[in-house]
Formats: C-alpha cells, structure tokens, sequence
C-alpha cells in the first residue's frame, strides 16, 4: 500500500511539473501585474488631471480677485452689476448649517438603528431590514430633494410659521435622512464585527443587553462607527440636489435656520446650469469654491484616516 | 488588608446559619435536568449535587456535554435560541429555571471563565471594574481597591501593576486569563465556572492557573471542566464523568482515579477512549 501511495504521489508531483511547463501559462502570469498596473494608473491619472484642473482654474480666479477677499469675505454677491463680493464664508455657512442639522437627525437614529440591529434583532429581522436600509441609500438624491420641497417643507410650516420656503432646515432634515441608512448600515458591520466571546464575557457578569452594547459593543466598534459618521458628513458636505432644490440660492452668513440660504454645491449648480460665460469671473469662481469644497472633503477623509488609526481596537 | 465592602461575607454568614435546611452546604443541586439544541438530546437526567468551597471538575470526551452543563448553570445556554430544559437547578433554594428568576442576579453570583481568554478590547483596569461599575459601584477609590485585590487575588498583580492602563490585548494569553479571573473576582462571586480556563495556555500559566484554583476554594466554589486527567486529578476534590449527556459516574476525585465502579469511567481515564 505504502508503494501505491509513494507512486500516486509521484505522478501527481510529475503532472505538475508538466503544467509548470507550459509557456504560456508562464506569460499570462508575467503580464498580468503589468495590465493591472496600467488600469491603476488610469484611475489615478484622471484623479490628478481633475486636481490639477481645479488648481490651474482656482489661480486664474485669485489673480482676479483677492486671496483675503475670498476666504474671509463675508459677503457672497458675484452677480452685482456695481461691485461683485466673492467672500466664501456665507456659502461655507449655508453647507456647515445643513450639514449640522444633518448629523443631529443622523447620528442618533443611524446609531440607535445600528443597535438594534446588531444586538437585538433576530435574524429574521435583520435579513428585512438591512436590504431596505440599503434601497434607502439607493434613492437618487433628486428625489430626496422633490421630497424636501413638496413634502418636508409644507409640513415643518405647520409647526414652525416663520419658515420660508426655502430655508437651511428642510434640506438638513432631509440630508440627515439619506445619510441615516450610511450610518446604520456601516455601524451595524462595525458592531456585528465584534466577536460574541466579549459579549459573553460581558453577560456572564451579569450585565444586561443594554449594558453589553453601551458599554462593551459601542466603545469595542468605535472607529468603525466614527468612520461611518466621517464619511456620512463627507456626503453631506458634497450633498448637491436636496439643497439646490429645497436650499434656495441666497448666501447668508449667520445662523438662521428658517430663511433661504445657499450652500457651496448649490452655487455650483447655479452657475453652471445658468449662462455665466467662458472665462469671467464667475465662472473662475466656481472652481475657487470647488477646490473649497475638495479641501473639505479632504480634510473629512484625513480625519477617518486619523480616528480609526486612533482607535484601532484589537481583538 | 484592602478593605471593600461587598456581599461576600454576610454570604458566608448567611449560609453557615441556613446550614440545617441547606444539607453538607450543597450550593447547586441539579435534579433531572435534560437539555435539548432543537431536537438534540444534550443533557440526559443529570442528577448532581456540587458542594461550597470545594473544586468539582467535569471530564468526559469531546461532545459529551460539559461545556452545556456548566453553561447551563449560569443560564448562559439560553443564548442559542434553539435550547429547551427541563428539571431543576437548586441554587442556594432556588430553582433558576422560575419564571421569576433575574438571571442578571444569578450571573452576578456565578461568575464564569471561558476556554479561551475574552478580555474586552479595553485598559487592564477597565476590565476588572466593569463587572463593579455595571453593578453601581463608581467610587474611584473603592474601585482602586477592587482592582488590586482582584489582580492580586488571581496572582497577577506583580505582573500588570505599572501598566494597568495599557489594552488588555497587549498581554499574552496565558495573563489574559488571569485577567478574567480577576475580572470574575472583582464582583465576588459565589460560585466560579471555569470551562477548560487551561486549554489555550502554556505549561507554566496552566500551573500558575491551577494553583490559583487550589487558593479559590478557600471562598469560592469552583467547578471547573477539563481535558486533562492530571489536571482534574491534581486540583480537585470531586469529579463528574459526563458521557454522550450522561453522568456516569460523580465521586471522591481519589476515588475516580483508584477505584472507579463504572467499567467506562475506567476505560476513560485510562486512555481506552475517549
Ligand atoms: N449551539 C449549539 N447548537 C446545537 N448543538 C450544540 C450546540 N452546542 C453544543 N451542541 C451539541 O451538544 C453536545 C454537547 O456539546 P458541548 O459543547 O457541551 O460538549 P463538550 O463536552 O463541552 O465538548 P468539548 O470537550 O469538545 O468542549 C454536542 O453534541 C454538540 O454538538
Ligand atoms: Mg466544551
């Protein structure tokens, strides 16, 4: 028997070698890093003519109106026929106020969701649910934003008189309600990713449901879920149709939550859809409030980097 | 030396007076329980009556069922939806299986320790005053004290002492499950449950495990389940022989190991199977 098995070995080692053999096997392995590599390099590149077209149209528009002006102007008014006023701080207030009201109505239903989900949904209800959550995030933001402005709107006046039907409250609501699904969702991998062996542990010293997922669960997935949030605020910041829909188009810079407002991406939109000419200022200007924009995102990004290093848990 | 106020000794008092109702101090006594994972027969008619104070180790081959016997014992099983029981387990006069019975309580009483090291993703002190701060107690000092005393008492104290505020995980793992240990001390429980604490571990943290279970029984009761016959020989005064759900045979550990009546207990601890 032991010979059998000794030459059954021996022929299996030897088809090897043959297969080991052929050339072409040989060069398909060669060539693969190498096609790999070019399909790399195109998502790279286009990501480096993007930046650097945002870069080379940003300076175009500071040799035209100050860098200072810009960044610390508190009036945005490019289409004054007088004096056009480029300061940036009014739009960056209409997308900081969204993006507030967004996460205040996000996080604590995205995460309470992500709780149950996680630590007492049965089975069952976690297969319904999690699909649906994920057709939640599937809704083309259009929609959202019709949704903001026909529904969301005329039902907050009921309550709130003084509110205009283009106001920065709407919009973050409903902005909050897109992001929600993200949270939960991310949170929920974040959470169910925590072995039971802890959570055992915890009920064994007679802790109760609750205590295991605020006190074990909760700070043991804490990175996943700061890095849900960062990433849903990064949505929210780049959120463009609910707010050029339900936002209006009157760049304020204070803190009224009631009154029409214009966020960075609103102004986006409105310069490009309407006739500002090649090569005015305006048109300059929006890619100064783009690369605002991108440094935002940027520097959301950064942070997710930083918090899940930060807070990496181990085990 | 450290002085904290917890249940521990009016226990004792308590029980020492109920002696006469509470014969020989039994402190769990399991009368026909049977257990079934749907309809998987687990536990067969398990009668056992485990006393204070006194290490009780569980052998028996793979699947026989010890680790849901002594899961059974702080309700933990219930966690696989598909468990259904029937019996009793008297605990200090008490059937856990009453409707009314807080489970919460009677895992504050019955501490557990697993096969394998679970410390929570957390400082070394935090561990130890989780099970303290769920149950109320917030003082800073008081919690000092119970950390100490716990590392201490689980023997190992010297070893963590300068970085109690460093993750649990940095520790390797045969300190881990000290760290459980102490973790299962600080709320001085009743009873401790330890299901193989010693598989995962090398030979000296299983010595220095063993000798610590060998120090517990001075005030706890200690029912520990394990693969190794040296191991149940040397730190235990009981031992059950579980065999496919049964009890086979529940005695003196000398009496096991000399002279078992069962002709399987037999064949199992001499190697014949098993
Ligand atoms: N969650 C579960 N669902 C269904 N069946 C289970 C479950 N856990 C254990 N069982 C079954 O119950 C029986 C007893 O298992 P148990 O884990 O108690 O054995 P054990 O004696 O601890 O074995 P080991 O020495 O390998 O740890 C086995 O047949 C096992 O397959
Ligand atoms: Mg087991």
């Amino acid at each position: 028997m032991a010979t059998s098995e000794q030459t059954e070995k021996l022929s299996i080692q030897q088809m090897i070698e043959e297969q080991r053999g052929k050339k072409a096997k040989k060069r398909i392995e060669k060539s693969i890093p190498i096609i790999l590599f070019l399909i790399a390099s195109i998502s790279v590149l286009t990501t480096f003519g993007i930046v650097f077209t945002l870069i080379f149209e940003t300076i175009e528009f500071f040799q035209r109106v100050p860098f200072l002006d810009f960044i610390f102007g508190k009036e945005w008014l490019p289409f004054s026929n007088k004096e056009p006023l480029f300061g940036i701080l009014p739009l960056i207030a209409g997308t900081l106020k969204v993006t507030a009201i967004a996460v205040v109505v996000a996080v604590p239903f995205g995460l309470a969701s992500a709780v149950y989900l996680s630590e007492y949904a049965s089975d069952n209800t976690r297969r319904i649910i999690k699909p649906i959550l994920e057709v939640l995030a599937g809704v083309p933001t259009i929609v959202y934003g019709f949704f903001a402005l026909t529904f969301v709107t005329p039902l907050l006046q009921q309550f709130i008189p003084d509110l205009k039907i283009f106001n920065a409250l709407s919009p973050g609501i409903v902005v909050g309600i897109m992001i929600l699904p993200m949270i939960a969702s991310l949170s929920e991998d974040a959470m169910t990713s925590v072995p039971n062996s802890i959570r055992d542990g915890a009920l064994a010293l007679g802790a109760t449901k609750l205590e295991v997922a605020v006190k074990v669960v909760l700070p043991a997935a804490l990175s996943g879920i700061m890095a849900s949030i960062v990433l849903a605020v990064s949505r929210a910041i780049g959120e463009t149709m609910i707010v050029s829909l339900a936002g209006g188009s009157t760049p304020r810079f204070d803190l009224d939550m009631t009154d029409s407002i214009q966020t960075m991406t609103a102004y986006i939109v409105q310069v490009s859809t309407g006739d500002a000419g090649f090569g005015t200022t305006i048109y300059y200007s929006i890619y100064a409030v783009g690369f605002t924009l991108f440094l935002f995102t940027l520097l959301m990004n950064w942070l997710a980097h930083a918090i899940s290093k930060r807070f990496r848990e181990e085990y | 030396m450290v002085q904290v106020n917890l249940n521990k000794p009016q226990l004792k008092e308590t029980t020492d007076s109920n002696q006469n109702v509470n014969m020989n101090n039994i402190v769990y006594d399991t009368k026909q329980l049977n257990l079934w994972y749907g309809n998987h027969h687990a536990l067969k008619n398990i009668d056992l009556a485990i006393k204070e104070n006194e290490v009780t180790a569980i052998i028996g081959p793979s699947g026989c069922g010890k680790s849901t016997y002594i899961k059974t014992l702080n309700r933990m099983v219930e966690l696989v939806p598909s468990v259904k029981t029937s019996g009793q387990i008297i605990y200090r006069d008490r059937n856990i299986f009453d409707s009314d019975y807080n489970v919460e309580e009677l895992r504050t009483r019955v501490g557990m320790v697993f096969q394998k090291p679970n410390p929570f993703p957390k400082s070394i002190f935090d561990n130890i005053a989780y099970g303290p701060r769920i149950h109320g107690i917030k003082n800073k000092k008081t919690l000092d004290e119970i950390v100490e005393k716990s590392l201490r008492g689980a023997a190992i104290w010297d070893e963590v002492k300068d970085r109690l505020h460093e993750n649990a995980y940095g520790l390797s793992g045969g300190q881990q499950q000290r760290i459980c240990i102490a973790r299962a001390l600080a709320i001085e429980p009743d009873v401790i449950l330890m299901d193989e604490p010693t598989s995962a571990l090398d030979p000296i943290s299983t010595l220095k495990v063993e000798e610590l279970v060998q120090e517990l029984k001075e005030n706890y009761s200690i029912i520990i389940v394990t693969h190794n016959m040296q191991q149940a020989a040397r730190i235990s005064d009981k031992t059950a022989f579980f065999l496919n759900g049964e009890v086979i045979e529940f005695d003196q550990t000398d009496t096991i190991f000399s002279t078992p009546s069962d002709k399987r207990t037999e064949d199992y601890i001499s190697g014949r199977f098993g």
